[in-house]
């Protein structure tokens, strides 16, 4: 497919073949930040089993590295050792790695063909951030795009800080029993059931799409993909990854962390109000729509989607403009909860105190107490 | 009455045990649904179903007699293509509730979702209807060819009691709503008619089983605050295709 300058000797993947097919997203998060162990979201995503196929399954999960919170965690793929190698001369060079390990995995007879999985906690350079004049997290956005699109056989599958996507090729229930989440303590964890859409499931094609500590799930299929895409390459955001989820994914990073815009102001821009919507507005609100539709008309994402953001600070859950796909939200005390489905929400939290399904496009805001802003300046 | 518990049953052996049940059993509770999809699919007359915790999607899909009552909120895709029988839900429901329903009648306590009463339709004596206790989400009775929807709206303003788009592509049927609603809430294809003797009995007798059913004071619902809307004409796109 056109921009990936990768060709691997490997199976298909996505963008090679055309799949068509539902998918299922979980979302729970602690306000107070209290931890909380993977085995929760897992109870959850498995009740809606049959929203998935087997070919991809995955987490997000965030606080599960105190001890080393102020390193990216970078996770990756190998094909081979050989690629590995590659990687890691390129990351001495670059990046101060305090740790590299293998990150733990059990065997689990139905997950099969999994890559070499590793992480390193690193920071970048500041003589060459410096050099470059960028922020480290600025440094670490490019790095991540340049080892995606121009490194054989590695992928990075997330770059946080303090979090980390666990992902793969079978059942969620089963990549977490694989990547023995229930030994991970996080305050805030979703999870995704995949049924591929248009292309075939492979490791790297599993939700949760990542960037910095930014992770996004999805259930849908964005056709706006081309759109958005090359709006992104503007910014200079290559996706590489051949999932329309990754643009979602760098359209958060872009409207949040580099454009500053309010979260609900971000949401506004993906899913915007019908024109005809705005024109009944009160002038104020309807003069910043408008506004909002003409200079980011090109980062709205069209068609069926139910996406949940998480972030170090919070999640955000939302659907398409006309909510194609389905959205459930729950509170108990200092829990909330969103999924596809509300069995799945039941499961782990008996008796809500409120359940509610949003309405098109109004996103639902789980943000962490004790944080004010949804960006950390770095 | 026969007990089932749900927990950790795939939908696949949850719905065989019930058709296998069904027709010696009067009536089944099953406990601790999580999400089976399909309950009660085809079940015909002669048996009522109680359900506790959350049915799945696609609840009494193609469903023929039987009665089925859940306790709490259930799924998207309730009634999908029904013939006969009855849903009672003491919660609220989720998107397209009654999705090319051909008969029978659900009552929903409080809200639904979007698109509800998509594509539905009657012939002769098949009449399907939805009684809403609550509001219902954009797109209601989208393409609808036939039936009744009746959203009573308790707890909302009346505009709010309906989303956006209501009626579009609606070329059957009629949806009977409380209160006043601004035009700019329907879809081209839609108009209002002046309610008659015979919309009066209708709503009185749903209404009355909608009070019966969840234990609300019928008093506090005047019949006289109903508006009715009707397609404009049976073919609304007959011209789109046609050059």
């Amino acid at each position: 497919m056109w921009g990936s300058r990768k060709r691997l000797n490997r199976k298909p993947i996505e963008g090679d073949v055309r799949i068509p097919s539902g998918c299922a997203v979980s979302g729970i998060m602690n306000k107070k930040g209290k931890l909380f162990s993977g085995e929760t979201i897992i109870q959850s995503i498995s009740i809606m089993r049959d929203r998935s196929n087997g070919l991809g399954g995955g987490f997000a999960a965030y606080g599960i590295y105190p001890d080393y919170k102020d390193f990216y965690a970078l996770h990756m793929f190998f094909e081979s050792e050989e690629n590995q190698r590659e990687v890691e001369l390129y990351l001495k060079e670059n990046f101060l790695v305090e740790k590299g390990e293998r990150i733990p995995t059990r065997k689990v007879p139905v997950i099969l063909d999994s890559p070499i999985i590793y992480r390193y906690f690193i920071k970048p350079r500041a003589e060459i951030c410096e050099d470059v004049c960028m922020t480290p997290d600025e440094f670490m956005v490019r790095q991540v795009m340049f080892i995606n699109s121009s490194f054989e056989g590695a992928y990075v599958s997330s770059s946080g800080k303090n979090m980390g996507a666990f992902k793969g090729v079978g059942y969620p229930e089963d990549i977490g029993e694989f990547y023995d989440l229930e030994s991970y303590k996080g305050y805030l964890w979703t999870a995704h059931g995949r049924f591929p859409t248009n292309t075939p499931g492979w490791w790297g094609g599993a939700h949760p799409f990542t960037l910095l500590d930014w992770s996004v799930v999805h259930n849908g299929e964005i056709s706006s993909y081309g759109t958005n895409r090359r709006y992104l390459e503007e910014f200079e955001y290559e996706c590489s990854l051949q999932t329309d989820t990754e643009a979602a994914t760098y359209l958060f990073d872009m409207l949040l962390r580099r454009h500053r815009l309010p979260l609900e102001t971000a949401c506004q821009v993906l899913a915007p109000p019908f024109w005809e919507e705005i024109e009944r507005m009160p002038e104020k609100e309807k003069e910043t729509a408008r506004a909002l539709r003409m200079v980011y008309g090109k980062g709205l994402l069209n068609g069926p989607f139910s996406i949940i953001l998480g972030s170090t600070n919070g999640m955000v859950a939302i659907n398409d403009r006309i909510k194609l796909r389905p959205l459930v939200a729950a509170e108990q005390g200092d829990m909330l909860y969103v999924a596809s489905e509300e069995a799945a929400i039941i499961e782990v939290c008996a008796c809500p105190s409120k359940v509610w399904t949003p309405r098109a496009g109004q996103p639902v805001i789980g943000r962490l107490e004790e944080v004010d802003s949804w960006v950390s300046v770095c | 009455m026969k007990v089932l518990d749900a927990h950790k049953l795939s939908y696949r052996e949850l719905n065989d045990i019930i058709k296998e049940e069904a027709p010696r059993e009067k009536e089944i509770k099953i406990k601790n649904l999580r999400g089976q999809r399909y309950i009660g699919g085809t079940l015909k007359e002669g048996c009522t179903l109680y359900l506790d915790g959350i049915p799945g999607n696609d609840l009494a899909s193609f469903m023929n007699g039987a009665h089925i009552v859940v306790s709490g909120n259930a799924q998207d895709g309730v009634g999908n293509t029904m013939n006969k029988g009855e849903i009672v839900i003491h919660g609220h429901a989720g998107d397209i509730m009654g999705y090319a329903m051909r008969g029978g009648e659900i009552y929903v306590k409080t809200d639904v979702g979007y698109r509800v009463g998509i594509h539905m339709k009657e012939f002769g004596e098949q009449i399907p209807m939805l009684i809403i206790g609550g509001s219902a989400g954009n797109f209601l009775g989208e393409y609808m060819a036939g039936g009744v929807i009746i959203v009573l709206g308790i707890g909302d303003s009346p505009e709010e009691s309906i989303g956006n788009f209501c009626g579009t592509g609606m070329h059957g049927g009629r949806i009977y709503i409380r209160g006043e609603v601004p035009a700019f809430k329907f879809g081209k294809e839609v108009k209002e008619a002046a309610m008659e003797e015979e919309d009066y009995r209708l709503l009185k007798d749903k209404i009355k089983k909608y009070c019966k059913y969840f234990d609300y004071p019928m008093k506090k619902i005047n019949l006289e605050d109903f508006h009715k809307y009707v397609p404009i004409g049976s073919r609304p796109y007959g011209n789109l295709y046609a050059y």
